[in-house]
């Protein structure tokens, strides 16, 4: 058993028991729902938005190459510096590069999840620069030295009280647990790191290829203040962000905030387009953009599961999987949980390393109804243990389906099998979730049915 | 017509009773029944853990033996969804392919088959309870049934029908439900309350799995809500 694996097992069987956790990470999802489908009501038609979506990403994916150019040629045109990585490594070394040559010593981040894929911050503080996180929940979980809990909602595991502590402990001077007063001293601290700020981190919501525009979505202000303020600025996208037109975020900015969050359109849309041209007053004096790839490029090889690069990272999967209502964020150990993260990172990290994910889910397929672009999230689950099992198959779980394949073929067998069923069925009850009962797993929560003496098959034949 | 009915291995060996039920109705409408014994299992636990080739070792049979039929019903939405939208995926490039396809063309759900092919909501059930309806992922989410069981339920007398503030899953999934007892059982609890929130006397489905799944945790816990399949409602007087 691998050592995610076990990790994963013990984090799982520890949230899925919080039953404090339960109610808090169901209330808050159940709320999102709700603000949800109110929102889906506004489109004419929800499932009509999906399909073009979806159809979009498709001609986008389909066509990643020319888009790529065509993006990166628009983005040069107007004076930006365009980097690609192909690996984590290679993307913050190329970061840490511009910190160094900018002589730079702090560093302001909005939101990005790319940045937690590539563990940037660790990378950059390890050589001594200071990162600020400038979202809200992130600059939270930062303070906490913790991942983000979901990839929308970094800090949604933590109740007022429990950010009030913490920026008690970290910052002082926190008057109440209201939102209003716990915001205000986020932005006291924060306003100063703005100014003092060399560079301005990014990451991107969506590429635009026709004209090499990126845009960014945010409800707080602080990846424009970000962007804004600082005369570096640097920008990290995953190769799969691109939208083949402008157009194209007429129906995406709308889908991305009613999927995500709930909302009818998220509070700021802002697109970037270059540096600061001759003329202008305002905006960075130099802009670079990182195209990472991080083994996308695998899954773009991957016909069956392509459509994973649809994803735009709006969340709605992990809202809905009562996988991850039931075990929360952390439990994953990956950058990006839920059925989304649980399909991808096998792709990204290693299967065999990361197949349990896949296999720690009932399929129910909420994930694939929720989604706006469609992806096929549960059958990709079920693909991946396809491919899992083909490479490496389990011994003894191979061994038992070549067992039980023999006796489902041959009736007497099966017959035979229902009849001892039946016979030990007493004995059972002696050691029944105990640690010598073979059906523990089952038994140790949960009864077994008692075994009818007379089953369907006995019936039909005693009928005839 | 004549019907072929596949009873699942849950039913045969544990619920007897819905697959019972199911044949009388079957038989009342006027169909004539044949239930192939040679059947036990569609296949779907090796599937779903990734064993292909073990999971053709139980399918190609059972495809052989439906490959004439009429029609075949199948009472689960799970295993309904195993022979109608995954033997097609599972036998694509074997000498089956074309076999699976066309059994695939054929095969219904029971409640599916009752309201869709034959147009029949009312069996002139009885079943005076308050009862709430549990959608099986399978049989609601690969083959969108969800009205189907509901306009059955709605014409049984005496019958009160109340529906749960949430589509959820009940946490069986099959051997998930071994692999990962700890979210599963999670999942069953937070199904369990929801039901109970109803006020609903039984927990009613076409999926004995899940039944099994969700009875097994009521009963651990000494909950007072009962579960039953909808073949058993149904026939019912």
């Amino acid at each position: 058993m691998s050592r995610f694996v076990s990790e994963f097992k013990t984090r799982a069987t520890e949230k899925s028991g919080d039953l404090r956790h339960r109610q808090f990470i169901r209330t808050a999802l159940k709320g999102y729902e709700t603000a949800r489908d109110k929102r889906k009501g506004a489109f004419q038609s929800w499932e009509s938005a999906r399909q073009a979506a979806a159809e979009t990403k498709w001609e986008a994916i389909n066509h990643l190459d020319q888009h790529l150019e065509s993006f990166v040629a628009k983005l040069e045109s107007r004076g930006t510096k365009v980097h690609w990585a192909s690996t984590g490594e290679q993307a913050r070394e190329i970061i840490a590069q511009i910190l160094r040559d900018k002589k730079a010593r702090t560093m302001i981040k909005s939101k990005a999840m790319t940045s937690e894929e590539i563990h940037l911050n660790q990378a950059l503080e390890k050589e001594g620069f200071t990162v600020v996180e400038s979202d809200l929940g992130e600059f939270i979980v930062q303070l906490r030295h913790e991942t983000p809990y979901h990839i929308v909602f970094p800090s949604m595991h933590l109740t007022r009280d429990e950010i009030r502590d913490l920026f008690q402990k970290e910052i002082g001077d926190v008057p109440s647990n209201s939102p209003e007063d716990l915001t205000m001293v986020a932005r006291r601290v924060m306003r100063q790191k703005y100014i003092q700020a060399d560079v301005g981190f990014t990451g991107a919501n969506f590429a635009i290829a026709e004209t090499g525009m990126i845009s960014i979505t945010e409800n707080e202000g602080n990846a424009r203040l970000t962007a804004a303020l600082p005369k570096t600025m640097i920008t990290l996208i995953g190769i799969e962000k691109i939208l083949p037109r402008f157009a194209d975020l007429g129906l995406f900015l709308p889908m991305l905030a009613t999927a995500g969050a709930g909302q009818p359109m998220t509070g700021y849309n802002t697109m970037y387009s270059g540096p600061r041209q001759p003329g202008e007053v305002d905006g960075p004096e130099e802009w670079h953009v990182v195209l990472l790839d991080n083994r996308r490029t695998e899954l773009l090889a991957d016909p069956e599961q392509r459509d994973a690069l649809h994803c735009i990272r709006c969340g709605a999967c992990l809202n809905v999987c009562p996988i991850f209502r039931n075990v929360g964020g952390h439990t994953y150990g990956t950058t990006y949980s839920g059925p989304v993260g649980s399909v991808i990172t096998p792709h990204l990290r290693g299967l065999q390393d990361w197949k349990h994910l896949s296999n720690a889910s009932s399929l129910c397929g909420a994930c694939t109804e929720a989604c706006p672009v469609k992806i096929d999230l549960h059958h990709h689950l079920l693909q991946n243990r396809r491919n899992a099992s083909a490479s490496e198959p389990a011994f003894f779980e191979r061994l038992a389906y070549k067992v039980f394949g023999i006796v489902a073929n041959e009736p007497r067998f099966w017959s035979l099998a229902k009849k001892i069923g039946w016979i030990t069925q007493p004995l059972h009850a002696a050691v029944k979730g105990s640690a010598l009962d073979p059906a523990r797993s089952w038994t140790k929560t949960r009864d077994l049915p008692p075994m009818p003496k007379e089953t369907f098959k006995d019936w039909w034949r005693n009928r005839k | 017509m004549t019907v072929t009915l596949f009873i699942p291995c849950f039913i045969d060996a544990l619920y007897p009773r819905a697959g019972i039920s199911m044949v009388e109705i079957l038989e009342r409408l006027g169909h004539t029944v044949v239930c192939p014994e040679e059947i036990a299992c569609c296949g779907q636990p090796p599937f779903n853990s990734g064993y292909h080739e073990d999971a053709r070792t139980i399918a190609t049979p059972v495809l052989e033996k439906l490959k004439d039929a009429e029609v075949v019903v199948i009472g689960s939405g799970s295993c309904g969804a195993m022979v109608k939208k995954f033997y097609p995926e599972l036998f694509a490039g074997t000498r089956h392919a074309e076999i699976a396809k066309q059994v695939s063309a054929r095969t219904w759900e029971f409640s599916d088959f009752l309201v869709t092919k034959l147009g029949v909501t009312d069996l002139g059930a009885k079943f005076p309870h308050k009862v709430t309806f549990h959608d099986g992922c399978h049989g609601l989410r690969e083959l969108g049934i969800q009205k189907q069981p509901r306009a059955l339920l709605a014409n049984v007398k005496g019958l009160e029908f109340v529906e749960m503030t949430e589509v959820s899953c009940c946490g069986f999934g099959g051997t998930f439900a071994a692999k990962f007892p700890m979210i599963s059982t999670a999942m069953g609890e937070v199904k369990c309350a929801t039901a109970a929130e109803t006020g609903a006397e039984y927990i009613v489905s076409s999926d004995s799995s899940c039944l099994m799944h969700i009875q097994g945790l009521l009963s651990r816990q000494g909950k007072p809500t009962k579960t039953i399949s909808l073949a058993e409602v149904l026939n019912h007087q």
